[in-house]
């Protein structure tokens, strides 16, 4: 599992979730101009205060549209969606006082140091300067910043960066923390404490919502995750809930010389409890039943029909799995 | 697990109006301007005198030292081109602020720094934004007109010597509505062009604009340029919004004859609202899909 403080989010109990929502989605729908079909369709989401909602899903899937139209800068074609009650689409301006925004790029204010950037966001979000002063020193303490704080944004590493973004978007307390692929060209040491870092503002009450095409990053740190492909929803759930969906708790990869179809076909007959099998690149990918002696039962099975292993690994389903059994491709394709 | 039992949410109903929020963050984004501003303010002021130092320098020091003259012979000639010249250099000196500070800064943000993507999710209408750039770029011009002036009227070879007289109730209103105008101008040049294609905005739009603007002429001596009886020069420059900049400023300035000031005002006034107005369209197009 991941960091400590990471993931203790949990879905509202059933009763609970209307009062709760933060954000609220109805249809949903975004179609771009010129496009054949829409970017976002019909999309119906609630995410519930103090979560870590995740969407998951391949680039193009609808994420970013989604995120984007929840942050007042893409216009959505149909439906609705509210922050907080307010209709984003109708009340641009009142949305964007409830939402802090961590986008995909670098987007820090070049011409000024590491502490302005945060202490012109809190003035521009209508904070005194005595308190933007004294909030911007204390983001700098709790990021890990302070020795920065005269230093160019320039000089910066991209987790540095990174973290600092994430400051100024909590600066002035939004009822959501929006996330756009946030550990998107992050080294995993950096990603390790940008999960930690959101993991204890979510601790602290903070409601956040993040796009990912990380399967680790929604697993880890997501209350519920959104998996979305071609604009559409295609499952929400916990990632517990969503892994246990697919029926299997085993994923066994083969790889074998010869006919990948032939030896997924030949495997999956020879083994008890197989829910589910593909093919995958030199070898053939089974979901199935029961983990106990899995490997010497493989192992047997191969010889009885003459396959010619090269490789057999056993792994617990992943929301890849949840992934691939919902569309049939890879997350990363 | 505690954190859904009892969640400390942080406020989910916006805590101010759209006005009164808008109207903190229009006065946070021009101090953050005016913060820069003062951060690199050796370089604004460098890079607002190099041109006109050069140009005056150029036409009227060196150019009568080195007897190819400008405007006739003779220091009365010499000094007429200069009562010219001067406040031309001032009319393209407020353009290129509002050029540099707003359109090359905006294409800047619009492009790899994204910088813009922040700057939109201020708490105000995203015209705001574009609105608050327009009021900054117009202070610097203002302040590039203010050091411009006195260099412009210094620099030049003995026995030149700029004719000026100064018409405060003019500079007090057609200064500021030139840098509005030249603001605007930034503004649409800003949001039009891609980053990549700078230098083709300043070869076949600054350019033609900064030369056939009125800066080292004045309008009435164009009527000289004609095929047939039509002044085609003259009617061509009328579309030109620096024509009007130069000949207001002219008219600020010096007493040399310049454009009826009932056509300079309301073409300003009609170039600020169309710049601002096309700006503002297509900074709205390019912050939103």
């Amino acid at each position: 599992m991941g960091p400590s403080g990471v993931g203790t989010s949990v879905p509202a109990p059933a009763g609970e979730r209307r009062r709760d929502a933060v954000i609220r989605t109805e249809q949903l729908q975004k179609r771009y101009p010129g496009a054949e079909a829409p970017a976002v369709d019909h999309l119906d989401l609630e995410v519930f205060a103090g979560e870590i909602f995740g969407l998951l899903g391949p680039n193009g899937a609808g994420k970013t549209t989604t995120a984007g139209m929840l942050t007042t800068r893409v216009v959505p074609s149909g439906g609705r969606a509210e922050i907080g009650g307010v209709d984003v689409a109708r009340h641009p301006a009142l949305a964007k006082q409830l939402s802090g925004i961590v986008s995909q790029q670098n987007t820090l204010d070049r011409q000024l140091n590491v502490w302005e950037n945060l202490y012109f966001h809190g003035r521009l979000f209508g904070m005194g300067s005595r308190r933007s002063r004294h909030r911007a020193d204390e983001l700098l303490q709790q990021f890990q910043l302070a020795r920065w704080a005269k230093a160019s944004v320039y000089a910066l590493s991209g987790g540095m960066a990174q973290r600092l973004m994430v400051a100024r978007a909590i600066f002035h307390e939004p009822a959501v923390l929006f996330l756009d692929e946030p550990t998107a060209g992050l080294d995993p040491q950096s990603r390790l404490v940008l999960w930690e870092l959101l993991g204890e503002l979510n601790a602290q009450g903070q409601t956040i919502l993040l796009t990912t095409h990380y399967m680790e990053e929604a697993d880890q740190l997501c209350g519920r995750v959104a998996i979305m492909d071609h604009g559409h929803l295609l499952a929400l759930d916990t990632p517990a809930a969503l892994k246990q969906s697919i029926g299997a708790d085993t994923v066994l990869t083969l790889k074998a010389a010869g006919d990948a179809a032939e030896l997924r076909e030949k495997m999956a007959a020879a083994l008890d409890g197989v829910t589910a099998s593909r093919t995958v690149e030199g070898g053939a990918q089974l979901q199935l039943r029961g983990i106990e002696r899995l490997v010497p039962r493989a192992v047997a099975a191969a010889e009885a029909l003459g396959v010619d292993l090269i490789d057999l690994s056993v792994s617990e389903p992943s929301l890849e799995t949840v992934f691939i059994n919902l569309t049939g491709k890879e997350l990363r394709d | 697990m505690a954190v859904t039992e009892t969640p400390h949410v942080i406020g989910t109903r916006p805590p101010r109006s759209v006005a009164a929020a808008s109207w903190t963050a229009l006065g946070a984004l021009l101090l953050r301007d005016a913060v820069v501003l003062r951060k690199h303010v050796w370089e604004f002021v460098l890079r607002t005198l190099i041109q006109p130092f050069l140009l005056c320098f150029v036409f009227l020091f060196v150019f009568p030292k080195i007897g190819q003259n400008i405007g006739g012979r003779g220091n009365a000639a010499e000094s007429n081109f200069a009562t010219i010249l001067v406040p031309g250099v001032v009319g393209i000196s407020v353009m290129f602020q509002g050029v540099q500070s707003i359109a090359l800064a905006m294409a800047q943000e619009f492009g790899f720094t994204r910088e813009i993507e922040d700057r939109v999710q201020a708490p105000c209408p995203i015209w705001l934004v574009a609105v608050e750039k327009v009021i900054s770029g117009t202070f610097q011009g203002l302040l590039s007109a203010a050091i411009v002036l006195p260099i412009a009227s210094v620099v030049h070879a003995s026995g030149v010597q700029a004719h000026l007289a100064l018409h405060w109730g003019l500079i007090l209103t057609l200064v500021p509505l030139a840098a509005v105008a030249m603001s605007g101008l930034g503004l649409l040049l800003g949001t039009s062009f891609e980053p990549r294609n700078i230098g083709l905005m300043f070869g076949f739009i600054i350019l033609p604009i900064t030369f056939l603007g009125g800066t080292y002429y004045s309008f009435d001596r164009l009527a000289a340029v004609r095929i047939g009886g039509f002044h085609w020069l003259q009617t061509l420059v009328l579309a030109n919004p620096l024509l009007y900049v130069n000949e207001g400023m002219r008219a600020a300035f010096t007493a040399a004859p310049h454009l009826h000031l009932y056509v300079v005002y309301p073409v300003l006034v009609g170039f600020a609202v169309l710049f601002m107005s096309l700006g503002l369209r297509n900074f709205r197009r390019r912050v939103l899909s």
